[in-house]
């Protein structure tokens, strides 16, 4: 093995690692950020003997070994200097023993129970949205500070003060290193949920640019909701998240045509969705259901998926029971945006005209404001009733909404076939 | 980036119809297969019976024909295959490190061709 493969070897085990180490370590030392330093610390000497030694048979062992040593290193050098001084020397022998207490304890824990840990931590409802997001890939995904900027386009330096501050956050407000219990749980693990489709549509959506770190994003959101349903499986949205995350994934190689352009839901291939990941979508679905999930928002939006997915052409698609699902959707978690699918799925059903009249009534809704969707849809549906001149500012006026340049060409070109 | 890893257990190609791998080491390999769910990493899995349930269809002057198994002339068979969803070729390495194989198996990474890997096929309309 040459030096640059030890490295690359390295990196994958750091990959399939560091979560499990800095969940571990955290119960340990009970600070995110002094856990991440410490598997940080055992990284470098990993880098520093593997190429020599080789990489260990149990490297995650070998890691959490080194990092343990590393905080009791800091331990005793923090004792030493603090034994100077007189009056702490008590309330220091207390802390050690229980600090020792916490090391013997953390052997035989439950390693799934920390990363699930980490997860609620690190989406905490104290920290900004972007900033649990941001801690999320660091300390679940694994991703550098660096990638995660690419992936979001915002300067690294900015990624780094956001997880920084996030760190400091959470000591600062004494976040507790556990998993909630009781009414707690349901919101704790809605925010959880969140901040996981955030990162999934963060690469699906692709709001702004075409770098290539956003399908690494989606990847990555469901790496992390596949987890999260081993870890908390009798949750049915997390199966209905994981469910609509499979699905949506499976249309990825089908919905950018050659030159990048995106293609629309019904014009896609079919025979491009990975049924792989539609099987594995339908099962989660399934699952989310068995576990009484039928009517909650994530697995609502499953079942929808789930209705393009096994329709085998267009044709064939139950828009009634997209309605019906729209429906139920609209009425546990509803928003404008749900009002205007439940409107194209109403068009696809029952004609143009009536989707016309549905989104009339959203045209004054202040967050559309500045949707491209919405404009977009509208156009579509006068399109189809004939109203072209009506439908081409509509595409236009999309068009200068969206933040996308490859979707604006589409749009444009949906204007330009007003004519 | 999305890996196949078959695994090639040496002799399977002259196994009998029916034959099982013993319960300790489905057990082994229960536990192993546990894990890269629980990574989250894990897409698939199948175990394949011996190529003597099988058959095998060629197509000598590109016309088709078949063959029942065993087949005497093969030197390696597939034993079964693990579908995963990892970051680097490096990483599905690292896991199939992990597994927990016998002295006479073998197992191979074969990443999986996707869209991207054929820049010219335009979508069929």
């Amino acid at each position: 093995m040459t030096a640059a493969h030890t490295h690359r070897a390295i990196e994958a085990v750091w990959r399939i690692e560091s979560a499990k180490l800095i969940a571990g370590l955290t119960r340990i030392v009970r600070d995110i950020g002094r856990a991440e330093d410490l598997a940080q610390e055992a990284l470098v000497a990993a880098l520093e003997q593997w190429p020599a030694s080789g990489i260990p048979d149990n490297p995650g062992a070998w890691l959490m070994a080194t990092a343990k040593h590393r905080a009791l290193d800091h331990l005793r050098r923090g004792q030493l200097l603090r034994r100077k001084h007189e009056e702490l020397r008590h309330e220091l022998e207390t802390r050690q023993e229980l600090a020792v207490a916490d090391l013997d304890a953390a052997i035989d824990d439950d390693v799934g129970d920390d990363l699930l840990r980490l997860m609620f931590t690190a989406c905490h409802p104290v920290l900004p949205s972007e900033s649990r997001v941001a801690l999320t890939l660091r300390l679940l995904g694994g991703l550098t500070t660096g990638e995660i900027a690419r992936a979001f386009l915002v300067p690294e330096p900015t990624v780094a003060q956001r997880i920084v501050r996030a760190k400091r956050t959470l000591a600062d407000e004494r976040v507790p290193f556990e998993v909630p219990r009781g009414a707690e749980l349901a919101a704790r693990l809605s925010s959880v949920l969140e901040v996981l489709y955030l990162v999934f549509n963060e690469g699906y959506a692709a709001t702004a640019g075409d770098d290539w770190m956003r399908p690494a994003l989606c990847d990555e959101a469901l790496r992390l909701g596949r987890i999260l349903a081993e870890l908390a499986p009798r949750e049915p949205e997390v199966h209905g998240l994981v469910a609509l995350m499979e699905i949506q994934a499976s249309r990825s190689g089908a919905r950018v045509g050659p030159s990048g352009e995106p293609v629309l839901l019904l014009d896609q291939e079919r025979s491009r969705w990975d049924q792989l990941l539609i099987r594995r979508g339908l099962a989660a679905l399934a699952r989310a259901e068995a576990l009484g999930g039928a009517g909650r928002p994530y697995t609502l939006q499953a079942a929808i998926a789930a209705c393009h997915a096994r329709a085998r052409t267009p044709a064939n698609t139950d828009w009634a029971r997209i309605v019906a699902l729209y429906e139920a959707l609209a009425r546990v978690s509803p928003s404008p945006v749900v009002e205007l699918n439940r409107a194209v799925a109403v068009a696809m059903a029952s004609g143009p005209a009536a989707g016309l009249a549905l989104v009339a009534a959203l045209t004054s809704e202040p967050s559309l404001q500045s949707y491209h969707l919405l404009p977009s849809v509208r156009g579509d549906f006068l399109a189809k009733l004939g109203r072209f001149d009506e439908a081409r500012s509509e595409f236009e006026r999309a068009a200068s909404l969206t933040r996308n340049a490859r979707e604006r060409a589409l749009l444009l070109e949906r204007a330009a076939a007003c004519s | 980036m999305r890996f196949m890893m078959p695994m090639i257990p040496k002799g399977y190609e002259k196994a009998a119809p029916g034959t099982l791998p013993d319960a300790k080491a489905i057990a082994a390999m229960t536990k192993y297969n546990e894990s890269l769910q629980q990574a989250g990493v894990l897409l698939a899995l199948d175990g394949l019976h011996p190529p003597s349930m099988g058959a095998r269809v060629s197509f000598p002057e590109g016309k088709p024909k078949v063959t029942d198994g065993p087949f005497p002339e093969a030197k390696e068979a597939v034993g079964g295959y693990w579908m995963i969803q990892v970051k680097s070729k490096e990483e599905a390495i690292e896991w199939a490190r992990r597994c927990p194989g016998s002295a006479n198996e073998v197992i191979e990474i074969r990443q999986v061709q996707e869209m991207s890997d054929f820049p010219d096929l335009a979508p069929t309309e």
